[in-house]
């Protein structure tokens, strides 16, 4: 089972983070003081609804942005090394060696007009000191460990020849061919079948705990994280908002849009007829006049030092809220009922 | 706030496209610039024969191969014709030859295409035999094949540029045919009792016209260079006649001696008449299209 | 793979049967009279009755029709008038001249145009992909014809660095011992370098000019195809996986970029089959397009039809090598079931 290791070093450490996207219409605050904390060998999960601004912080970690978005500050510590300000030569090294990440849609993540036997060799030749004549073999191992049959003859297969399932039993073998302590799973599982997302969702842990390899889970699905991982991140609209041990959000959630999150997700209600929306939208982060607490204007809870301040992350903290007017600790059930009211 | 907008007027279409027309040349002066080179293209066109200081057909063979100078602006030709009055005259010809084409490719092209696109069944399928067909040849040696079986005159010239291009022409208004058939303004027109090939010329084929407008742009810079190619190989048009391709190929053997301006001057109004439509042609496709902007 | 090219090959067939169809209705199509054209111009009434009798021409279109299969299947183009060779003959041996040409132009256009548009397409809004919008956009509007005149007047008039466009030999060589007909690669075979220079020097004005020609299109989707792929799912995932910077352009990108590339080249294949024509003219070059035009200006008949013919197998066989092509590096293409 994966432990919280709080007493470690960090596998990944993320700092402060704050990115922008230039377009046409002005600027997008995308992310702002992102931090969190990775344990070696511990899942975390980055949960959030669209445009909450997960993914992006993935991709500002490993530095694959698009070219439209700057980090403009922050550290994100990786074994020493922070990503962030590296040179792109030792950001090249880092990548698929000390930290890889896997995609959504795998089908269009893979190379379509090469063998996935070459793609992973790519990588072993690239990272894992395997000398060229042994990698293809290396990586029909590889394909073997992800639980791919035959897999000297799939070595030699496309993409476009295997099922979607296959195809992200293929991407997590390239991720993990060079060992790297700490992988990434941007929604590994959206757009496929139940099942498959189970089967794919074991797999991973299983190869985590077996390489005592630290994994951050990227999801929009508050109940898949509660299930895979020690510690889950919420974030809204490019802030962290709640930072806590799986239990203890569930059971104890503490800021107001979590609780709505949890509200939300159809596990918790009773029928779907109950299925509760959260009010308000994502606000608008072009805008100049954003106030410092981005959930503000559609909160229940808000109070006055909500529009002057955040409050900051404490370092340690096992339980983190970004909320000056949190949901007390005593309240066991979240609040579900007023917000059904509200909603209707 | 709602009071301002709902008092403001509502623009009718050609003040609303002219406005369009205004932003779109004004974010990109490129298109204004290649726009006023039209105008004076057509000017030139229009009023050169009334305004060049020379009849372009006048030879005086003591002035023959004379370099530009002050008397004559571009020079002489072999025959002492004057280069910058033949250049200026052959403006109307070149020109007529690429409208010419295009309206009748447009015609040829854009009608079977429709008729394909609308009808299928047999009718698209000898239309996309008869583009197949066209296609398997390289377009200049089957321009030269059709210009030299027919004859070389200037009719021959559209023609052979006409079906040459076809091929595009059907491909793009068969697509957009086929989205329309099930369109609710073709149903309209069928159920008020309007034959389907009234219905085709009327309806469908403007609608397509804006999509074709921008490729036909873009021919009309190729039919010039074709009709000039031609005239370089002695299939186009016959001398005296001025013409930008077959001035090019009299001063060719000049260039080599070195009397460079009987050339070079034709086949720079060459070069800045097929670049003006081509750039006219990527800013129409702003103008009709802004999604298409490469 | 044998399946594929054999499919491949099997759906030229209807384009080879039109380009014969429109080739004979090319010549019988004529207005006036066929036999006329066949004769020449300075023939009696007697020889172009001769003439109509010895061709056909005074039976049904349906018989011509199947006489001219007929021929074609012998490999019989008919006879040139001025030079009273068989066609088929003289197109075979001026055929390597134009293939050199066009080929060595081909590899100059991809030289310079593949580069540049890799560069553009990752190196946006720099100097260079300023440079590759501009040559895209100016390469469409040059005839081919002016630019040979252009580089002629400036490289060979002005600088005196190039030869005299007089052909693809100066006068004072010798053609190398014929293996292939081209001149480049049978100079080396003979071991004869100064051949080969010599041949190299009068080759280079004509291929630049073809070159430049054929640039724009192919930098353009270079480019265009470029920016596709390097914002695609895989590089993304190439990129995450730390490979080389080499390995995500070349391997990964530039592989998947080409594709349409090649699909391209058919199109350049077109212009290029035209635009041969025009160069042969203006530098002397004796290879089939200045045959065919000699002959038009003879009024000699057989010579052009057989240059068109030709040039339109040639033209379908070569698109039927970029499908194959194609089908090499996409593996999509080729493993259909």
């Amino acid at each position: 089972m994966i432990t919280a290791n709080n007493n470690k070093a960090p596998a990944l450490s993320v700092e402060g983070l704050c990115v922008e996207f230039r377009t046409r219409s002005g600027i997008v605050r995308a992310l702002e003081n992102v931090s969190f904390s990775v344990g070696k060998g511990e899942t975390i999960a980055l949960v959030g609804e669209s445009g909450s601004g997960k993914s992006v912080t993935a991709y500002a970690v490993m530095g694959i942005l698009d070219p439209a978005g700057r980090v403009t500050a922050g550290r994100a510590v990786l074994g020493g090394l922070d990503l962030l300000s590296a040179k792109p030569s030792q950001l090249a090294e880092a990548r698929g060696r000390d930290i890889a990440m896997i995609f959504q849609n795998p089908r269009t993540a893979l190379n379509p007009i090469r063998p996935v036997g070459r793609q992973i060799a790519d990588v072993l030749i690239r990272h894992g000191n395997v000398p060229r004549r042994e990698a293809p073999a290396q990586a029909v191992e590889m394909l073997r460990a992800v639980g791919i049959t035959d897999p000297a003859r799939r070595a030699k297969a496309y993409p476009f020849e295997m099922s979607g399932g296959m195809c992200q039993r293929v991407m997590i073998a390239i991720a993990l061919a060079a060992k790297p302590s700490l992988l990434i799973a941007d929604e590994p599982t959206t757009g496929l079948d139940v099942t498959t997302q189970a089967v794919i969702m074991d797999l991973i842990g299983d190869l985590a705990s077996k390489m005592g390899m630290a994994t951050i889970f990227i999801t929009h699905d508050l109940a898949l994280a509660g299930q895979r991982s020690a510690r889950i991140v919420v974030m809204h609209a490019g802030h962290v908002v709640e930072n806590a041990p799986t239990g203890d959000l569930f059971v104890h959630p503490r800021h107001p849009y979590t609780a709505e999150l949890i509200a939300a997700t159809p596990d918790s209600a009773p029928s779907l007829d109950e299925l509760a929306a959260i009010p308000g939208s994502l606000p608008d982060l072009r805008r100049a006049d954003l106030p410092p607490c981005r959930y503000s204007e559609r909160c229940p809870r808000k109070i006055d030092a909500c529009a002057q301040s955040l409050p900051r992350p404490e370092p340690g903290a096992t339980h983190f809220v970004a909320c000056w007017n949190p949901l007390p600790m005593a309240q066991s059930a979240p609040v579900a009922a007023a917000t059904t009211e509200t909603a209707a | 706030m709602t009071d301002i907008a709902a008092s403001a007027p509502r623009e009718s279409g050609v003040t609303a496209l002219i406005k369009h027309a205004r932003y779109v040349l004004s974010e990109n002066p490129v298109t204004g610039f290649a726009f006023a080179l039209f105008v004076l293209i057509v000017l030139a066109a229009a009023l050169g024969p009334h305004i060049v200081p020379y009849d372009p057909l006048a030879s005086d063979t003591v002035e023959a191969l004379k370099p530009p100078s002050a008397h004559h602006w571009f020079g002489t030709d072999q025959l002492g014709r004057d280069v910058f009055s033949r250049v200026v005259v052959a403006t109307r010809l070149d020109f007529f030859i690429a409208v010419a084409s295009v309206a009748l490719v447009f015609l040829m092209g854009g009608l079977a295409g429709v008729a394909a696109g609308f009808f299928g069944g047999w009718t698209d399928r000898i239309v996309g035999r008869i583009a197949d067909t066209i296609m398997a040849f390289p377009l200049f040696v089957l321009a030269m094949g059709i210009v030299a079986a027919l004859g070389n005159t200037v009719q021959n010239i559209i023609l052979a540029t006409a079906i040459v291009n076809f091929p595009l022409y059907a491909r793009i208004a068969r697509a957009e045919a086929n989205i329309r058939r099930e369109a609710g303004f073709v149903e309209a027109a069928r159920l008020s009792g309007n034959s389907d090939w009234r219905i085709l010329t009327f309806q469908i084929l403007p609608n397509v016209f804006p999509i074709l407008v921008v490729q036909m742009s873009l021919t009309m810079g190729y039919a010039i260079l074709n009709a000039a190619g031609l005239s370089f190989i002695g299939l186009g048009v016959r001398p005296p006649t001025p013409e930008w391709g077959i001035m090019v190929a009299d001063g060719a053997a000049f260039m080599v001696s070195g009397e460079w301006w009987n050339a070079t001057f034709p086949g720079a109004a060459l070069m800045i008449a097929v670049f003006c439509f081509n750039l006219l042609g990527d800013g129409l496709r702003d103008l009709v299209d802004p999604r298409r902007r490469t | 793979m044998l399946t594929m090219i054999l499919k491949r090959f099997l759906m030229a067939i209807p384009s080879l049967i039109g380009v014969v169809v429109v080739t004979f209705l090319l010549t019988r199509a004529l207005p006036g009279d066929p036999a006329a054209y066949f004769a020449g111009p300075a023939a009696t009434p007697q020889a172009i009755q001769e003439i109509r009798v010895k061709l056909g021409l005074d039976k049904p279109l349906i018989v011509q029709f199947g006489r001219y299969v007929d021929d074609l299947a012998h490999g019989n183009l008919g006879t040139s008038l001025t030079t009273g060779q068989p066609v088929t003959t003289e197109l075979r041996n001026r055929l390597p001249a134009s293939a050199e040409l066009t080929l060595f132009g081909l590899i100059v256009s991809i030289v310079i145009a593949v580069p540049l548009g890799i560069l553009a397409a990752t190196r946006p809004n720099s100097p260079i992909d300023h440079a590759c919008r501009i040559v895209s956009t100016a390469g469409v509007s040059l005839p081919v014809f002016f630019t040979g005149l252009i580089l002629v007047y400036v490289f060979y008039y002005q600088l005196g660095w190039a030869p005299a466009p007089l052909g693809r030999l100066d006068v004072f060589y010798t053609e190398p011992p014929h293996v292939t007909g081209f001149y480049l690669i049978d100079s080396l075979i003979a071991h004869d370098p100064e051949t080969f220079v010599a041949a190299l020097k009068q080759l280079i004005l004509p291929a630049l000019t073809l070159g430049i020609f054929s640039l724009a299109p192919i930098a353009r989707m270079t480019r265009a195809s470029m920016l596709a792929v390097l914002s695609s799912d895989f590089v993304r995932t190439a990129r995450a996986s730390g490979l080389s910077s080499y390995t995500v352009i070349v391997t990964y990108a530039f592989r998947n970029a080409m594709l349409p590339v090649i699909t391209t080249l058919g199109m350049v294949f077109s212009f290029l089959l035209g635009a041969n024509v025009l160069v042969e003219k203006v530098f002397a070059w004796p290879g089939i397009g200045s045959y065919a035009v000699e002959a038009l200006l003879a009024s000699d008949f057989a010579p052009v039809q057989g240059f068109v013919l030709t040039m339109a197998v040639m033209y379908v066989l070569l698109n039927l090598g970029i499908d194959v092509l194609y089908g090499l590096i996409d593996p999509r293409v080729r493993l259909e079931a």
